[in-house]
């Protein structure tokens, strides 16, 4: 389990979140919600160690992450940054340096990564995309390679930034099936997300920034009744039930 | 194999066929020049069954020269791209970022200064070639690093470390006595003690380059990426260049400033071998490289036989426009790969 506790994060000079208390539980999906610049990207950087905390306690497994060398950590904890750069590879040799944490010098990639890279691309739903390279892909099938690549890490905690961005509908869907279904696993997913809807559908918790702290973490119903994602993105937001649970609609205040 | 399905079957045919390439320039190296002799007449003197003025010319200039053009050609082939893939950056090559340059100018001070250490020269010329790549490196952080940027800093830097070269001929004359074709990068006139030293260097840093492939590929995800992997970044970007370095210092310091095939050798193996493996690529610009080099090598000095144009010339002719057609479809934005 990666957690943080007391987080500040930010860079050298400019501290963007304080105190932020939080817990990628295994078996769950936590959605961090909040305005633009309001430090989501900032925060899921910070918790891997990809930037240097600027105070507070990072947890892995209830050990300080520093504990762990770059590669342990990388054995426990994935992460799919927003900006996604497409080499001229093929999608599995993409997926497959997801196993490079389990490798050691000189690296060779056993049967087992093979292994591990065929159960990941077809969790992702990639398999027909293996042997095509990755500047050809559409956005979308870029996006599966990604997220096979996160999932041949095999780590027990996922973090990803903005996985649905860019992306049309049926494949947003999909992708937040794929991560219902790693929590289902037993692993721990958080999550950047900008389509609140979508995040308070499918989320277990929701963690809300802004004005530089965590303004509230909880259920999406807590969160829903106690008005404050609302609040923070300066929205009104309002449910109705549908057959499948709430469906959550998002529109611009009235004017007062 | 599961990676045999990886590559394609083209792919799989790059290797060898660039291998043979390499030995057929070589061979052809070692019978063509101002006296042409039959491969009978090579295979004679190499195995040591030949005589006269054949096999005097075959073991003390052909085959030094031929073994210099091998080596300089995958040594600097290799640096070019391990600093294309580390940088990002398509423009950069040894040549151009000021790593041979660099080299150059320790090169020369080093014969300049302790003339009877010729063991010296490559660990001289790697400092300066490393001298370069990070003074280099310093000015495009500084200036946010366009690649661009990267290319105009070298070119100052490079300019100075060419003053400098001047400078120590100047007060040295004989400095570099037996460099003929120093400045433009030549290989007549070697001599296989000269081409040792620089050998065993070499041969140790495209060892390490090799044995870091693995870290190269996930280095080219981009930073980010390749950190989230377990991987130290910025320490591995440093030694990396610094393998770099050390091929192409060991390159200059018996070769001199031979340009271009640092530039040209990578861009042809992504082309054959694809981007998928750095291995392979490494391995692919190696025997690429080697092959250029000595095939130039071959040009300059029968084109205008009996007069012979050093190896560097024929290479400028070819990678200056190459260069300029690099750049040209780097403004066109249609710069392939790691853009």
């Amino acid at each position: 389990m990666l957690e943080v506790r007391n987080l500040a994060a930010g860079y050298p000079g400019r501290t963007v979140l304080e105190g932020v208390t939080l817990a990628v539980r295994p078996g769950r999906v936590l959605a961090l919600l909040g305005p633009n610049g309001c430090g989501k990207s900032t925060l899921l950087r910070t918790m891997p160690g990809l930037l240097p905390p600027l105070g507070g306690e990072i947890l892995l497994d209830g050990r300080p992450l520093g504990d762990y060398s770059p590669r342990q950590a990388a054995q426990r904890v994935a992460y799919l940054p927003q900006s996604r750069t497409a080499p001229s590879i093929t999608a599995r040799r993409m997926v497959l340096h997801g196993r490079f944490p389990y490798l050691s010098y000189p690296r060779r990639y056993r049967r087992e990564d093979h292994d591990a890279v065929d159960r990941a691309l077809a969790a992702a739903d990639a398999l027909d995309l293996e042997d095509r390279p990755l500047p050809e892909l559409s956005g979308g099938q870029r996006q599966k390679v990604y997220l096979a690549m996160a999932l041949a890490q095999e780590t027990e905690t996922v973090l990803m930034d903005e996985p649905t961005t860019y992306l049309d509908i049926r494949h947003q869907l999909e992708t937040l099936a794929l991560v219902r279904r790693l929590a289902a696993e037993g692993r721990g997913v958080a999550l950047v997300l900008h389509d609140l809807c979508l995040a308070l559908a499918s989320a277990d918790d929701v963690a809300v920034l802004g004005e530089g702290r965590l303004l509230a973490l909880g259920g999406p119903e807590e969160i829903y009744q106690g008005g404050i994602l609302a609040r923070a993105m300066g929205i009104s937001l309002e449910r109705t039930a549908g057959p499948e649970g709430w469906r959550y609609a998002c529109r611009l205040p009235e004017e007062e | 194999m599961k990676d045999s399905r990886i590559s394609s079957t083209r792919t799989k045919y790059v290797l060898p066929a660039l291998g043979a390439l390499a030995g057929l320039s070589a061979l052809l190296s070692l019978c063509l020049g101002a006296v042409s002799l039959a491969p009978g007449e090579v295979l004679g003197a190499l195995l040591g069954t030949g005589s006269g003025p054949a096999a005097q010319i075959v073991l003390y200039a052909r085959v030094p020269r031929t073994c210099g053009c091998l080596l300089a050609g995958a040594s600097l082939a290799m640096s070019g791209t391990v600093i294309q893939g580390v940088l990002g950056n398509p423009l950069a090559a040894p040549n151009v970022i000021g790593v041979n340059a660099g080299a150059g100018l320790c090169t020369a001070l080093c014969a300049a200064l302790w003339p009877a250490w010729t063991a010296a020269l490559p660990f001289a010329a790697f400092l300066g070639a490393l001298g370069g790549v990070l003074l280099v490196l310093a000015i495009g952080a500084r200036t946010g690093a366009s690649k661009m940027t990267l290319v105009l800093a070298g070119v100052a830097v490079s300019g100075m470390f060419s003053a400098g070269i001047d400078a120590v001929l100047a007060f040295f004359p004989d400095a570099l006595n037996g460099y003929t074709d120093f400045r433009v990068g030549g290989v007549a006139n070697l001599s296989m003690s000269r081409v040792a030293p620089a050998f065993w260097v070499i041969l140790a840093a495209s060892f390490l380059a090799l044995s870091l492939a693995g870290e190269m590929d996930v280095l080219l995800l981009g930073e980010e990426a390749a950190r989230s992997l377990g991987l130290p970044a910025r320490r591995l970007r440093l030694v990396l260049l610094a393998l770099a370095a050390a091929l192409a210092g060991a390159a200059v310091s018996f070769a001199g400033l031979l340009g271009f095939v640092g530039l040209i050798a990578p861009h042809m193996a992504r082309r054959l071998a694809g981007e998928d493996s750095s291995a392979r690529l490494l391995l692919a610009a190696a025997l690429g490289g080697a092959a250029l080099l000595t095939l130039c090598d071959i040009l300059a000095r029968t084109l205008f036989a009996p007069y012979e144009l050093p190896a560097g010339v024929a290479l400028s002719l070819l990678g200056g426009p190459f260069f300029l057609w690099l750049l040209l479809r780097q403004r066109r934005g249609g710069g392939r790969g790691h853009a």
